[in-house]
This record gives structure tokens, C-alpha cells and sequence, in this order.
């Protein structure tokens, strides 16, 4: 087993919880030891230091002063964005001593201190290759993803900018081929596969991110891929949540899934598509799974209006309920 | 292009020697920015995936840097259009921390409150203000607040999508919140009162 100290994100536990549930189950097979920061925060993804520098970089060195408590040089994150900002913070810090000096004062208000360069920060795609190896992972498909043709989706903010050289190529990183090629999976060629999903130009400036994440999906159809494969919970959720308003904005009826590798590592390694966070997309997956002999798993009935209790009238809460009914009887 | 006198060209010229502006967008920037090592070569804009949808493409707004135009820069929308995807950054023959410029511009223009359009500056706020609060990042609350204030009509056509994504349990009504809050909130405080400078 390899250990790691392990910074999920905020995205791994609400709209990438497919990401967190079908890594939880592929970690132990692969002999990935995942050991939570206690008590992180939020990384401030690209908003924050766009907004007031020394806080941006404060926040997100709070997490590398509680990291390296832990007493494990080594921090995995599996969120792009998260892993981009920790490294980027431990590298500025190191990089530009004045910025260093200004975020251990902050971080001294809350009696914690982060000694720049002193951990190892690394995307969960570069530890499967290079702890757990390729070989490793192959010899334990025991259902190889055979006629499934997979579009690379590996995104920005991973093999770029790459402050440590850690990746094959900043623009045709060939990492995420190499794993999807040891599941038994076809994977198609995708001239999109490092380029951007538009971030969160989805939530402020829509036509700019509708655009890319057309040329990205049409791209994945050009090549006759049945499912995109991603590393990063905002791509995915650009490319499968907002696909229905790309579609209205662009006339056309593109119907393509997305899923997080971990999920079809997870399928290969024999786990049941309901262990693997199947069945929480918004472009279903079922198509492209038929074609390697996988149901995904109906949606659940069990709504979170249910178990979190509305933060507003129960008049409103009765309405929000019937709408939802409402919805679920349109997708029946 | 307006006509301009020879005497306004020439204090033009001089003003385009103050280099105070460039300087100062380079020292707030986090690690050493290198933007005045910028050659003018145009390959950030050749390279940007939106650039089609700023006002300048990020070499001219490093040119308007070098010869001082403060306002019309933090008016510009071209950091607003960043998608963060750094091809600029990794295709730079001088290494030009050029995304992280971007964000310098932002903070700036948001300080100076020269920005233009509010829809993108008060979505950076109010996901601060939610990360200030609870530590983490709290979606459901952004989206509502921020599509009801600034494109109630987009949310009819987002309606099966929300839904979709609070019934396969995507998002939360509730925030969470983590246990240091009161840690959190004193390091960032004490955050606050410093800047690069």
C-alpha cells in the first residue's frame, strides 16, 4: 500500500461525488492508502485569488500547514483546479519569498505554518501511473472495457503549467491514453484533449464557455467516441450539465456522456456501476455502456429534499417536491 | 482612431516611458510575474481559446500596461474571458506568468471598481463571501443568488438541470461547514490587511 495525505475538495462531495465514490472503491484494489486532511477548506478555485491576493494564497496554505502535519510528505488531490492551486501556492511561496513571508504571518494569526516546498503535491492520474504503475493496474482488469470507444478528456489545469515537470506535454499529454488503454479501452484520437471546457465562463459568461464546450463535444463525435473520459469535476460538469443548454444555444442535439476515469477503472477492476457513481450524470451513459454489456443503475427515489430538510417555507417546499415529481415523471 | 496633435503624441511618448503602471501590476502579481520581459509576439492571443471574445487580446492589454493606461485596462474585459486554460502561459517564449496577471487585473480593476460589466465580478464576490462564511464552497447558494440577480430568464432553461443535479444528490441545499472556522476567519483577516506590493 502507498499513502497518501488526501485533499478531496468541495467538488468531491457534491457535484463530483461519482468522482469520490468510485475512487473510495478503486483505491483499495490498487493499493491506494487515502488518509484525509483533517478539517480543509475550500482551495478558492480560480475566484478568489482573482479577488484579493494574499488571502487566496492564505486560504489555500491553511491546507498545506494542516497536509503537513500529517507527517506524509505526499498530498493527492484528484480535482484539477485543487491540484493546480496547492501546487501553485507551495511553488509562488517558494518562488517569491515576499509572498511566502506575508501568508506564514496570516497563517500565524491561526497558530499554523508552512514551510514552502516541503510537500510533494500530485494529481491522482500521475500517482495511479507512477506509483501504482500501469502493469499493476492491468494485471487487475479482470473486465477489459473491449469496444468502448473512450475520447482522452485530461483538461487545463493538469498538465498545465506544470511546475514541476511531472507531465508527458503541456498540450498532448499522452497519461490518461495510457491508463484507459490498460482497461482494454478503444480510445479515439481527440485533438480536444488538453483544451479548455471554458471554467466557469458556464456561470458568467455562457456564450463564451457554450462555444468550447461545443467544439469539444463535437470533436468526441467526429472521432466516433461513445463516452468522454475526464480527470476533473468542473470539465465534467461543464461538458455534461450545461450539454443540454450548448444544445438549445447551438440548434443541435448532441447527446454525449462524460464520466471521471476512476469510474471506468472502476468497471474494468469488476466493481458494479452502482458502486461507481453511475447513473448521476445528466447525459446518460447508458448508451455507450450497453456496448460493453453494462446497465447502469436507475435513479435512486430517494430525493435530498428528503433527508436535508428545505432552508425555506414548507409551502415552497411542497411546491419544490412537486416539481420534482413532476421531472421524474417526464424522464420516466 | 482619434487625430492627435504632434504635441499629444510626443507627451504621448513621454507618458509611454512610465513604466509605474506595468510595475505595479507585476509586483502584486504572485511569483515573479516576468510581464516586463513581454516581447510582444503575440503568441498569448494566437493561443487563446476566447480571445475571439475580449476586448484586447492579452499582448495588446501588456502593451497598454507599458504605456500606462490604467483605466482603459481595468475596463477591459479581456481578464474577465480568461478561462485560466494557461496555453498562453506554457506557449510564452518569456515565461510571462500571464494567467496570474489575469487575476492581478481582476483584483485590481474589483479594488478600483473600473470594471464594467458586474455579472462576473459580483460572481467572484459572492463565492468568496459563501468560502468566508462556511469555509467551503456552497453551490447551490452562488447559483440561486447569482442567477437570480443576473440572469433570472437563463434559470428557466436551467431548471431540469438544477433539478437534475439536487435529485441525483449533485448539490446541496445546506452548506457545509468546517470545524476552524473561527482559525479560518482569523487568518484571513490578518490576510487582509497585507499586499504585495
Amino acid at each position: 500500500m502507498s499513502a497518501y495525505t488526501f485533499y478531496p475538495g468541495c467538488a468531491m462531495e457534491s457535484n463530483a461525488k461519482a468522482y469520490y465514490t468510485s475512487l473510495m472503491a478503486v483505491a483499495k484494489p490498487l493499493g491506494i492508502n487515502l488518509e484525509e486532511i483533517e478539517d480543509w477548506n475550500c482551495c478558492g478555485a480560480t475566484e478568489y485569488v482573482g479577488m484579493n491576493l494574499i488571502p487566496a494564497y492564505s486560504l489555500i496554505a491553511r491546507n498545506l500547514a494542516l497536509a503537513a502535519k500529517m507527517g506524509n510528505k505526499t498530498v493527492l488531490s484528484p480535482c484539477s483546479a485543487c491540484y493546480l492551486n496547492l501546487a501553485k501556492a507551495d511553488h509562488y511561496m517558494t518562488e517569491r519569498p515576499a509572498l511566502g513571508e506575508k501568508v506564514n504571518e496570516a497563517l500565524a494569526a491561526g497558530g499554523l505554518h508552512y514551510q514552502p516546498g516541503s510537500l510533494d503535491i500530485r494529481h491522482l492520474l500521475d500517482v495511479l501511473i507512477n506509483d501504482i504503475g500501469l502493469d499493476n493496474l492491468k494485471a487487475k482488469v479482470v473486465r477489459p472495457l473491449k469496444g468502448l470507444r473512450v475520447a482522452p478528456y485530461m483538461g487545463c489545469m493538469v498538465p498545465r503549467p506544470d511546475y514541476n515537470n511531472r507531465w508527458s506535454d503541456a498540450e498532448h499529454p499522452v497519461e490518461l491514453v495510457e491508463v484507459l488503454q490498460a482497461i482494454g479501452a478503444e480510445v479515439v484520437d481527440f485533438p480536444g484533449a488538453a483544451t479548455c471546457c471554458g471554467g466557469h465562463m458556464t456561470q458568467i459568461g455562457p456564450e463564451t464557455a457554450f462555444e468550447l464546450i461545443r467544439r469539444l463535444i463535437s470533436s468526441a463525435e467526429r472521432s466516433q467516441a461513445d463516452i468522454m473520459v475526464t480527470v476533473c469535476p468542473m470539465c465534467q460538469v461543464n461538458v455534461d450539465a450545461y450539454q443540454g443548454e450548448t444544445n438549445r444555444h447551438f440548434g443541435t442535439n448532441y447527446q454525449m456522456p462524460i464520466v471521471f476515469f476512476t469510474q471506468l477503472v472502476g468497471l474494468a477492476l469488476g466493481f458494479p456501476p452502482d458502486k461507481l457513481g453511475f447513473g448521476t450524470e445528466i447525459t446518460s451513459t447508458e448508451k455507450a455502456l450497453a456496448r460493453i454489456g453494462v446497465d447502469i443503475p436507475k435513479p435512486t427515489e430517494d430525493t435530498p429534499h428528503k433527508q436535508a430538510g428545505l432552508p425555506m417555507p414548507s409551502c415552497l417546499r411542497k411546491n419544490a417536491k412537486g416539481k420534482v415529481q413532476h421531472a421524474e415523471k417526464e424522464a420516466a | 482612431m482619434p487625430t492627435m496633435t504632434d504635441e499629444q503624441v510626443r507627451a504621448h511618448l513621454t507618458h509611454e516611458e512610465d513604466l509605474s503602471l506595468l510595475h505595479e501590476v507585476s509586483m502584486k502579481t504572485a511569483g515573479v510575474s516576468r510581464l516586463e520581459m513581454c516581447i510582444q509576439c503575440g503568441s498569448c492571443g494566437g493561443s487563446c481559446p476566447s480571445g475571439m471574445d475580449m476586448d484586447h487580446t492579452p499582448r495588446m492589454v501588456f502593451a497598454m500596461l507599458r504605456a500606462g493606461m490604467r483605466d482603459e485596462v481595468l475596463q477591459s474585459n479581456t481578464p474577465w474571458v480568461c478561462v485560466s486554460c494557461y496555453h498562453c502561459v506554457v506557449r510564452c517564449p518569456q515565461n510571462v506568468h500571464i494567467t496570474d496577471v489575469m487575476y492581478t487585473l481582476k483584483a485590481m480593476a474589483i479594488r478600483e471598481k473600473k470594471y464594467r460589466d458586474v455579472a462576473a465580478p459580483e460572481f467572484a464576490e459572492t463565492f468568496v463571501e459563501m468560502v468566508e462564511k462556511y469555509g467551503r464552497s456552497y453551490e447551490f447558494g452562488l447559483a440561486t443568488r447569482h442567477y437570480l440577480k443576473h440572469a433570472p430568464l437563463r434559470m428557466v432553461g436551467m431548471a431540469a438541470m438544477g433539478l437534475g443535479m439536487l435529485r441525483k444528490g449533485r448539490m446541496s441545499m445546506k452548506p457545509r461547514t468546517i470545524k476552524g472556522m473561527d482559525q479560518l476567519t482569523a487568518i484571513l483577516n490578518k490576510a487582509k490587511e497585507m499586499e504585495l506590493t
